[in-house]
């Protein structure tokens, strides 16, 4: 059932990896268990709760919809890959600041989400970043506050810039 | 200038840097050196006699450490009830029978969860299938299958409360009602599931990491089970994913690893996935509810009559304090001089009904507030008008009952009242429902038959002024870590950052009860500023020795400045002050305590919070379908300690109680839950979320910890009710069982459509 384990090359945070994993391992799996990446979450394992929210190659991706082999030659960014040393990311500080935080068991992948659709788009508005955000669920917040939190980055960086 | 310095205030949680880096550990998360990964075999049938379990062919497999049946057990029953040895009757891992499709029948742990997994498909159970029942209603018959043995009817818990007259106040109302309702289960889909780590050591004491809402619980019920002391059983509660009422039973993971690696000696964790956590956890109480209600024509309430019978499940949990809850607050929140409920909890075949956020009472709030609105019709009166004409007022006895002190509902009304008139005249097929509320702070009961104070708090100062603060209250996500720490840093005059708190670990905190029944704010409160309090009269005696003032003169602490009451600005640094206290108590570090447990305050809670939610609908009459366009709430919840948690807590209510209302249910076929996935479980996400509103009401509560009360659960009460009521106003149709789904809507349309013709 293991099979033999097969090589896997691919960036983590701006760091180049290789390892030998499962064929069958689940990119999810690989980051939590094999790297030790915990931030990262997995509330299902069917796709559908979106605590395993991670980018790849710029687009928010399940982490447990995908094989970590098919992650292979793709530059992949996880929670632990935001912040700058102690210097949060300004997503990070805008759910502190804004209080969209609760349990927290799905705030990383919801960043993570925020994170896909500022870079693509820096400059969304509430409707799209609703649209974004609806494959994150969360049990307590409510989404109200997480949404607000992102228009919080949006005005701010447009101010800066 | 505020009379707070921190209360009151915007703060950022305490525990939000970690959470939002991720870098938080939750009980998921953690890994020990040698640690093994368990899973649990559990029954495919509803009702079954267990023959036969063979094991032998799971223990040959490479990588398997061990394998547990209940014959691994000391064969004992747990149950929150402990005062009543017959309501506890869940074995966990069961010897000679199953009740329901998910009860535990087998563990094994070894050296990965994919060996465990493979394992658990080599155990050989032998089974002789039983019949089953399903329905409450059908479970309380004669003839139906017996689910625990000599339980007459399936009866579990019947509770019986009573005042005045109601016969005879039956005969005095000039309109009576009488109505039946069918209420739903729900999921507490908790983002992190139900899991455990446990190590077992050679010197015979236990650790016990968990996700949960109360370690005390966890550590007692599992001395109970494996016959340990509670001092050699420490139960800390990392970072915890959500609980809403499912978190505060001994479960599978944390039994099950317990006994594995008492068999081992080594470390075992035990991870439900996401299909065990929709099948073999509690769950919302599914009721059959049936109410008589009885008024004069001026709207004046005068007698109300309620039956229900619950959807138990196969066993007692929580359940029982759901049925008692519900019966409490069916009369909720109105002055009715003459009420009567009688409850039945039935066993079934199906898996245990519980506590669940709300706690008995979105149900009784959903059933009454659609009568009420229909008895207002019926009478030709405003549906708010009726509410103020009926509703709890501050210093009100609910006779034999409770005593409502603080008590904002008709403030509350105005400002509903005042909002639906200005949303103005509505499209078509839109409509506002109201619904009102109370909830407690807290229970009173003891069931548990706890003998500590039902919450406590030690407050250490360090030499460098920094506080300690030891708490058993569980944060498990409402924010309970930051409002405590903010009572604690308000009471003892220092700031936020100067605290540090140690909380729901149950080797270095004080007994605490848990997260549930929304006690933490009004209970650990109190006993945190009294610890603060005791804390702080000690740095007091050293800088009144210092200054030597006239003995007149009061001191106070604000801002880290010890200073004299009256003249702030005559005062010396607290710092100072407790670098001199500690070398004067002989190096001793200031340390001081409080407890609180409620007395003489009735029977159910020492405090109640009120409130009015107005939700707007539009429907669509071709389909059914309808969108939450808006969801106002007037609420009080006493003097607010942490207004950015209150937001959170609300609009998290709104999400959870909205499913309640709209989408939320958990078919079953014979026993069968159909939609144990999150792709399956229909939740509220980001693209349905109503616009919210709060409109907040002061008020200040005597009982609690300055003025504050509770501001959780109660919120998950309205929200059903108000969508019914405004399913009726957009189009006119009720529907009387929950969730208020699409195509009942539809149906009832139709239904209409052709009595109209």
């Amino acid at each position: 059932m293991n099979g033999e384990l097969k090589e896997l090359k691919l960036t983590i945070n701006g760091k180049p990896y290789e390892l030998k994993v499962k064929p069958q391992a689940l990119l999810v799996d690989v980051l939590r268990k094999n790297l030790r990446l915990t931030g990262t979450k997995q509330g299902c394992l069917t796709s559908s709760c979106g605590a395993c929210t991670i980018v790849i190659d710029g687009k928010a991706v399940k982490s447990c919809s995908i094989l970590a082999l098919q992650a292979n030659g793709h530059e992949v960014t996880t929670i632990e890959g935001l912040a700058d040393g102690d210097k949060l990311h300004p997503i990070q500080e805008a759910f502190i600041e804004h209080g969209a935080v609760e349990c927290g068991f799905c705030t990383p992948g919801r960043v993570m989400s925020a994170k896909a659709l500022l870079d693509e788009n820096p400059n969304p508005t509430r409707e799209e970043i609703r649209e974004a955000m609806q494959s994150n669920l969360c049990a307590d917040e409510g989404y109200v506050k997480y949404i607000e939190a992102v228009e919080i980055v949006v005005k701010k960086t447009q101010g800066g810039s | 200038m505020s009379k707070y310095s921190v209360i009151g205030t915007r703060v950022h949680r305490v525990d939000g840097p970690e959470k939002v880096t991720g870098n938080a550990k939750y009980t998921f998360d953690l890994v020990l050196p040698g640690m093994l990964y368990g899973k649990v075999l559990r029954s495919p049938h509803p009702h079954a006699k267990i023959l036969k379990i063979d094991t032998r062919k799971a223990k040959r497999l490479i990588g398997v450490k061990a394998v547990i049946t209940g014959k691994d057990t000391l064969g004992r029953k747990q149950g929150i009830w402990r005062r009543f040895p017959e309501l506890c009757d869940e074995e966990i891992l069961c010897r000679e029978k199953v009740r329901y499709i998910g009860d535990p029948v087998a563990a094994v742990a070894a050296i990965d969860e994919d060996t465990a997994e493979e394992a658990l498909d080599l155990i050989e159970v032998e089974y002789e299938p039983l019949p089953a029942v399903f329905d409450p209603l059908e479970a309380i018959k004669e003839e139906a299958p017996q689910v625990h043995d000599g339980v007459e009817l399936n009866i579990n818990v019947t509770r019986h409360i009573e005042w005045g007259d109601v016969d005879e106040a039956f005969k005095k109302c000039d309109h009576i009602r009488e109505d039946q309702y069918k209420l739903c289960s729900q999921a507490h889909v908790c983002m992190e599931t139900h899991d455990a780590v446990v190590s077992y050591d050679y010197g015979g004491k236990m650790t016990v990491w968990t996700s949960t809402q109360s370690s005390y619980y966890i550590q007692r019920l599992m001395a109970d089970m494996t016959g340990l002391r509670e001092g050699d059983i420490r139960v800390i509660k990392p970072t915890t994913g959500g609980g809403f009422g499912s978190k505060f039973e001994l479960d599978s993971a944390q039994f099950c690893a317990a006994i594995l690696s008492m068999k081992l000696c080594k470390p075992v964790k035990i991870v439900l996935n996401r299909e065990e956590e929709f099948t073999a956890t509690k769950r919302r109480t599914p009721m059959y509810y049936f109410l008589k209600l009885g008024a004069k024509k001026d709207g004046t309430l005068l007698a109300k009559e309620v039956r229900v019978i619950t959807e138990g499940g196969a066993y007692t949990a929580m359940g029982a304090t759901a049925l008692y809850l519900t019966g409490f607050f069916s009369s909720f929140p109105y002055k009715y001089p003459n009420y009567r409920f009688d409850g039945y909890r039935a066993y079934t075949n199906t898996a245990t009904t519980s506590a669940m956020r709300g706690f008995g009472a979105p149900q009784s709030t959903f059933v009454g507030e659609s009568q009420l609105d229909m008895m207002a019709e019926d009478l030709g009166i405003d549906p708010i008008e009726i509410r103020r004409k009926n509703g709890m007022t501050p210093n009100y006895e609910v006779p034999g009952q409770a005593y409502i002190q603080s008590c904002g509902l008709h403030q509350c009304l105005d400002k509903i009242d005042a909002h639906i008139k200005e949303r103005g005249k509505l499209p078509p097929n839109h409509g506002i429902g109201v619904s009102a509320y109370g909830f407690m702070s807290g229970g009173i009961f003891n069931w548990f038959d706890t003998p500590y104070a039902f919450s406590a708090a030690i407050v250490r100062i360090n030499i460098d002024g920094k506080v300690d603060l030891f708490t058993g209250a569980c944060e498990i996500g409402q924010g309970s870590d930051t409002t405590l720490s903010m009572i604690c840093a308000e009471e003892l005059g220092v700031k936020l950052e100067d605290i540090r708190i140690h909380a729901a670990d149950t080797g270095i905190c004080p007994v605490d009860l848990g997260a549930w029944g929304s006690r933490t704010t009004l209970m650990n409160g109190n006993a945190v500023k009294m610890a603060a309090a005791d804390a702080k009269r000690q740095l007091l005696e050293f800088a009144a020795a210092k200054m030597g003032p006239n003995i007149v003169y009061d001191f106070d602490i604000k801002d880290q400045w010890i200073h004299l009451a009256d003249r702030p600005e005559r005062g010396i640094s607290y710092f100072d002050i407790v670098k001199e206290a500690i070398r004067g108590k002989d190096g001793e570090t200031i340390i001081g305590r409080g407890h609180y447990t409620p007395h003489r305050k009735g029977m159910i809670s020492p405090a109640y919070s009120f409130g009015v939610q107005a939700a707007e609908v539009a429907v669509d009459p071709e389909t059914g379908r309808y969108k939450l366009v808006n969801v106002t709430t007037a609420h009080e919840s006493g003097t607010v300690i942490n207004p950015v948690g209150i937001e959170g807590q609300l609009e998290g209510a709104i999400m959870m109680a909205g499913g309640y209302g709209y989408c939320e249910d958990q078919p079953m076929d014979e026993g069968k839950i159909l939609n144990p996935s999150i792709a399956d479980y229909k939740l509220i996400r980001s693209l349905d979320m109503p616009e919210t509103e709060i409109l907040e009401i002061d008020t200040y509560e005597p009982e609690g910890p300055f003025g504050a009360k509770e501001a959780g659960e109660g919120l998950t009460n309205p929200t059903a009710g108000a969508i019914g009521n405004a399913v009726y106003k957009a189009v006119g149709v009720r529907i009387n069982d929950l969730p208020i789904t699409p195509e009942k809507v539809l149906r009832a349309l139709k239904e209409k459509q052709k009595k109209s013709k």
